[in-house]
């Protein structure tokens, strides 16, 4: 007898014998059963093969040789809301405090590739973000921040290539080349079909708008992330950790083969794509989910695509706290959520980080609630000395031993979405989108049988007074946008702009890069609506199969 | 004696794509005995009302949580009195501050679920509202 059993037999079953367990049984948000203990049987890996040295594959314990203790994570608070004007100033704001990167968020209607003034934006004009239209409201969006100077991460999916071009455009005015643009643009399609819901054209003709981007920008704007294939958004729609490694694993292996169908060498572009996923509150799971998702991208981008280059094997990833975890009740438990979702993401090997604000279950986050979640990453940062040593839960029994099964549960999703032909063909089928829903309404109903507690909503509930002093949009925000944006098409060369948006519409029926063509129509101040609008024209939209 | 089953129609106005929420509903009603229609993303008012009124539902279900709800779910209820559909239920969810649940029940919407409902009150509610069984 071992001493485990032993111990087991002896001191375990006296213990249980006195009082029972919490509960029968335990299991992560993947549906991972968690044992009483681990020990050094449950970690049976090569150390030299499975786990390695930081900056080197297979890059479980992170992807630089001396991570945070050289420089910490970006801190990068994603913001916008209302007009250009007022977006610019949150942003110089948010610089001032320490902030290191600006993330862009749009409103719907410019993520749609919808202009301002289209009866489809109406209620919609800067609610969720800032509203863009043009150039004219890129530069004022720009104002006074030097992009040589400061890297920008743009939520933008369908029309990425346009509001690229829109930043590009921006930067020329400002003296800066393309080739000095440092930043990323979200420009995965994938997950907007299968969780977010932001698409515009059907899967083909934006599969070759990705791989137009790819291309254009190993040559003209080589700093640029071409692309950030997001799980986070899988998450938020309710997946599990293990799906959301799997899904987003299985979008990147499906942009991969894209682009290499259109000719390009793997190492070309591989290096470029960066990825994004979701901290929840289970927080040695979430270690281990990124840490698996490293490891076995890495795997991938060696084994299947047979990359050379180390920084084309390499997962670089972005993380977002998680917004479905906060709660509108007591909604300063949020602070605390937020700080244990930020160790999640820290230990696990973040490249940025944004934080979420505590009444963003409410609204838009006040400019108070933002400092507080800036705050927590600079907590976490310089107080908590969990930056000062690399990966330090490796070597954690349970940690490399969840590490393990996670991997193993994501390898048999993306081994199921292969037999069906890929990530498009399993989004187009439904497949994606019902087991992501089916794991959601699991979640809702363990809530709701409180078999899952959540702190203040179906436990410790208190009655409390509506929160004061939300954020606010009002109305007369998308009216003064739609006069700027009228005013804006008067004063510009109409002849002009209607033979770019011309030209772009005969090279979107045949099958050169679209790239330098919108690039051409934002320098003349085309709309973002009108590029969209001749794309329309030509690509047709998507329309989604509805699954319940 | 079978009674008649509770018809709802759950829709997304506007161009918000966050469905999990309206997802979950939908489940949740059709489990508890209810015909449940779901209308998908990016629904305009009149779409909604059109759907509402084929379909011939005792409820409209809309989720929102990009913050166009005080225009989308007044316009919904004005579009309905224009079909003299005045009869189906308005109900919504989603993010909605406080301060413009005030507002939106003024507008005709009969009650408003925020964050962390359990699905079960929903259900009580429209039982108790869409009058089952007449």
């Amino acid at each position: 007898m071992n001493g485990k059993t032993q111990w087991e037999s002896e001191l375990v079953a006296k213990a249980l014998a006195k009082s029972p367990e919490r509960r029968s049984s335990f299991e992560t948000t993947s549906g991972i059963p968690v044992e009483r203990l681990y020990t050094p049987e449950d970690y049976t890996g090569s150390y030299e093969d499975q786990l390695g040295y930081p900056g080197q594959y297979p890059f479980t314990r992170g992807i630089q040789p001396t991570m945070y203790r050289g420089r910490f994570w970006t801190m990068r608070q994603y913001a916008g809301f209302a007009t250009a004007e007022e977006s610019n100033k949150r942003y110089r704001y948010l610089l001032d405090q320490g902030q290191t990167g600006l993330s862009i968020a749009f409103d719907l209607p410019t993520q749609i590739g919808y202009d301002s003034d289209d009866p489809m934006a109406h209620g919609e004009v800067g609610k969720v973000g800032v509203a863009i239209d043009s150039l004219a409201d890129m530069e004022i969006l720009f104002q006074g921040i030097p992009l040589d100077k400061v890297s920008s991460s743009m939520t933008i999916n369908a029309p990425a290539a346009v509001l690229l071009a829109f930043y590009i455009a921006a930067a020329e005015k400002q003296g800066v080349p393309a080739s000095a643009l440092k930043g990323t643009i979200q420009n995965d399609i994938l997950k907007e079909y299968a969780a977010r819901g932001t698409y515009i054209f059907p899967p083909a003709p934006s599969m070759r708008l990705i791989t137009n981007i790819f291309e254009f920008c190993s040559q003209n704007v080589p700093k640029w992330n071409t692309i950030s294939i997001s799980g986070y958004h899988i998450r938020e729609a309710g997946s599990t950790a293990a799906q959301e490694i799997a899904f987003t694993l299985a979008d990147g292996i499906a942009y991969v083969e894209a682009a290499l169908e259109a000719g390009m060498d793997v190492d070309d572009f591989a290096g470029r794509l960066s990825f994004f996923f979701n901290a929840h509150n289970n927080l040695l799971e979430e270690v281990a989910k990124y840490r698996a998702a490293r490891r076995l991208w890495a795997k991938i981008m060696k084994e299947r695509f047979h990359a050379k280059k180390d920084r084309s094997m390499m997962l670089r990833f972005h993380t977002q706290t998680g917004g479905s975890t906060l709660t509108a009740q007591q909604p300063d438990n949020n602070i605390v959520r937020v700080a244990i979702q930020t160790l999640a993401a820290v230990l696990g090997g973040t490249q940025s980080l944004h934080t979420n604000s505590r009444d963003e279950a409410l609204a838009l986050p006040t400019e108070d609630s933002v400092r507080i979640a800036l705050r927590t990453q600079q907590i976490v940062a310089y107080e908590s000395g969990v930056a000062d040593t690399i990966d330090p839960l490796a070597g954690s029994y349970y940690v490399e031993r969840m590490t393990d099964e996670l991997q193993a549960a994501a390898e048999e999703y993306i081994a199921k979405i292969d037999e069906m032909g890929g990530a498009v063909k399993a989004v187009e089928q439904g497949y994606i989108q019902r087991e992501i829903a089916e794991s959601s309404y699991q979640y809702q109903r363990q809530v709701e049988s409180g078999d899952q507690i959540v702190v203040g909503v179906n436990k410790f509930t208190i009655e409390e007074p509506p929160v004061k002093g939300l954020m606010h949009i009002d109305a007369s925000v998308a009216e003064n946008q739609i006069k700027k944006l009228q005013a804006m098409k008067a004063g510009r060369d109409n002849v002009l702009v209607r033979q770019r948006l011309d030209a772009l519409r005969t090279a979107a029926e045949g099958d050169s890069n679209l790239m330098p063509l919108i690039l051409d129509c934002a320098r003349v101040y085309c709309t973002e609506g009108e590029i969209c609008g001749e794309l329309r024209k030509v690509f047709g939209e998507y329309r989604p199969m509805e699954v319940l | 004696m079978s009674e008649k089953k509770i018809r709802v129609l759950i829709a997304k106005p506007g161009l918000d794509g966050h469905d999990r929420g309206a997802k979950v509903v939908a489940r949740a009603l059709r489990d508890a005995g209810f015909e449940v229609i779901y209308t998908g993303l990016r629904q305009t008012p009149e779409q909604i009302v059109e759907a509402a009124v084929s379909e011939d539902v005792d409820a409209v279900g809309l989720s929102l949580l990009s913050g166009a709800h005080n225009y989308l779910f007044p316009r919904v209820i004005e579009l309905l009195r224009e079909q003299d559909a005045n009869g189906i239920l308005v109900f919504g969810g989603g993010v909605i501050p406080e301060e413009d649940i005030p507002g939106l029940k003024q507008a005709g919407v009969a009650e408003v679920f925020t964050p962390g409902t359990p699905t079960s009150e929903t259900v009580d509610f429209l039982r108790a509202h869409c009058g089952g069984g007449e």
